[in-house]
């Protein structure tokens, strides 16, 4: 074997065993690669209270509530749900612009004794669709989008021409 | 034309962005081409210092 | 054979060889640095002006003209510079190593413009600078390689001697691209997943992903020239350093001059 051949084997069995021990060690300490639990993770493995971590869903339609407390700061109640199961977050203070109905959010905090959740921050988490308004409000019109729920599959729109509205 | 300034409001995000990326890259061009220009000189300059006894003569 | 471009330093020193790269080099490279600003302003001030806003994120959307061309030179970049180490490691061919040298101070900047324009766009959108989510940590890891990279191959007085702790460096850290890349499928994070570079339908209506691809494509030339700058320049600095070096060994021993 030439020396040339010799290196390419060595530094591809190199490569081999730095991916492996990667990956080895990743999947060791997944859990705390992950950013934040569903409200379905908390259900299967309970977080124990007054530690902190992240919940993290989709704002559950219609269940958002305004208020304002004795201070005059702005409280938020509302669900964060996985489809599967729901939580119910509190928070007070000035929420993302992208904090809706029907998108995603990241919320940091602890549970209370009575099992909501009290959070210290909110984060918006949108999804990786990217279209003009117009061509959101003709694929609603259209009835290919309920409201509150993710944008239909990109093959659907991402031609689409809309209508001139403006 | 402030509508488009504005961003939607969102001017302090925008505008900053394409600076940065703009002016980042701007930069580097302009740092590796004067290092280019002084690396060319450099060889120019020492090139000039007359031929070697041996070397590139006989080649 | 290649006789112009490197004339004298050429039998003194295996380095200042490269005459064929400087001879292509030199006429491409003003072709790739128009093409790099020509591209890039159409991409930018078609996303700036004339691309619609976006659904959820209005305005905002158009950081994505600067961010994700960054992005994709970030790690595009760090590729180029994986495959140019191991190039310089297997073969030893003194072109690999000085493209590895040139590479990675301007994949450095491609990733701090990444990191920046991100994080100016997170905070209105996410409602945050920074969080250390899989994806947002895995580049802020790919710009310390980047600048690990510099700082080795920077330690060194006889760039040569660098060359192959930097190339081991850089084929460690290239662990680093699939993590970065498939951070977001992988991990839940903060970060939303691909939009473009996956296998079913692009994820952008074409309004937005047209400014978005020619924005990248002028990103991409213009990263090709810097690079290529940078590589003309390490060569010439290399030639002058054979240059003094022989001089100096003239000076000391007239007749004995290292081959």
């Amino acid at each position: 074997m030439s020396r040339k051949k010799r290196r390419l084997w060595i530094l591809l069995l190199c490569g081999l065993g730095l991916g492996t021990a990667t990956a080895l060690t990743l999947t060791a300490f997944e859990d705390s690669l992950v950013f934040f639990f569903s409200p379905s993770d908390l259900a299967a493995k309970p977080m124990p209270p007054d530690r902190p971590f992240r919940v993290g869903g989709l704002v559950e339609a219609g269940s958002v509530v305004r208020s304002t407390n004795a201070e005059g700061r702005m409280e938020t109640a509302f669900l964060v749900t996985d489809g599967a199961r729901s939580l119910r977050v509190t928070y007070t203070g000035i929420l993302p612009d992208l904090f809706r109905e029907g998108q995603g959010v990241v919320a940091e905090g602890r549970l209370r004794p009575d099992g909501s959740f009290a959070a210290s921050t909110v984060l918006a988490r949108h999804d990786e669709t990217y279209m003009p308004p117009e061509v959101a409000d003709a694929l609603k019109r259209a009835g290919h989008w309920q409201p509150g729920q993710p944008p239909p599959p990109a093959a659907l729109w991402n031609t689409l021409t809309a209508p001139a509205t403006n | 034309m402030s509508e488009f300034l504005s961003m939607g409001g969102y001017a302090a995000f925008v505008w900053p962005s394409y600076a940065v990326a703009v002016g980042a890259l701007v930069a580097l061009a302009a740092v590796s081409f004067r290092q280019w220009r002084a690396a060319k000189a450099e060889v120019a300059r020492l090139e000039a210092l007359g031929p070697r006894r041996r070397g590139g003569g006989g080649a | 054979m290649d006789g112009n471009a490197a004339p004298r330093g050429r039998s003194l020193h295996r380095f200042a060889n490269p005459g064929r790269f400087m001879r292509l080099s030199g006429a491409v490279l003003p072709w790739v640095a128009m093409l790099g600003i020509a591209v890039s302003a159409v991409g930018l001030v078609w996303g700036l002006g004339f691309a619609p806003r976006d659904w959820q994120q209005g305005d905002t959307v158009r950081i994505m003209y600067v961010h994700v061309p960054a992005a994709w030179m970030a790690m595009g970049g760090y590729l180029g510079l994986a495959i140019a180490s191991f190039t310089s490691l297997v073969w030893r061919h003194p072109l690999a190593d000085i493209a590895a040298t040139s590479i990675a101070p301007v994949g450095a900047v491609f990733t701090a413009i990444c990191l920046i324009t991100g994080s100016l766009w997170g905070k209105p959108m996410w409602g945050t600078w920074w969080v250390w989510d899989a994806r947002l940590t895995s580049v802020l890891v790919l710009f310390f390689l980047y600048l690990g990279h510099i700082a080795l191959t920077s330690a060194f007085d006889e760039p040569e001697r660098a060359a192959r702790p930097a190339a081991i460096l850089a084929l460690i850290g290239a662990v680093n691209l699939p993590i970065i890349k498939f951070s977001v499928d992988w991990w839940n994070t903060l970060h939303q997943p691909a939009s473009v570079t996956r296998f079913d339908a692009p994820a952008v209506h074409v309004d937005i992903l047209w400014p978005l691809l020619i924005a990248g494509l002028g990103f991409l030339f213009a990263f090709a020239a810097i690079v290529l700058l940078r590589m003309r320049t390490t060569i010439l600095e290399r030639r002058a350093r054979a240059l003094m070096l022989a001089r100096a060994a003239e000076a000391r021993a007239p007749e004995a001059v290292p081959a």
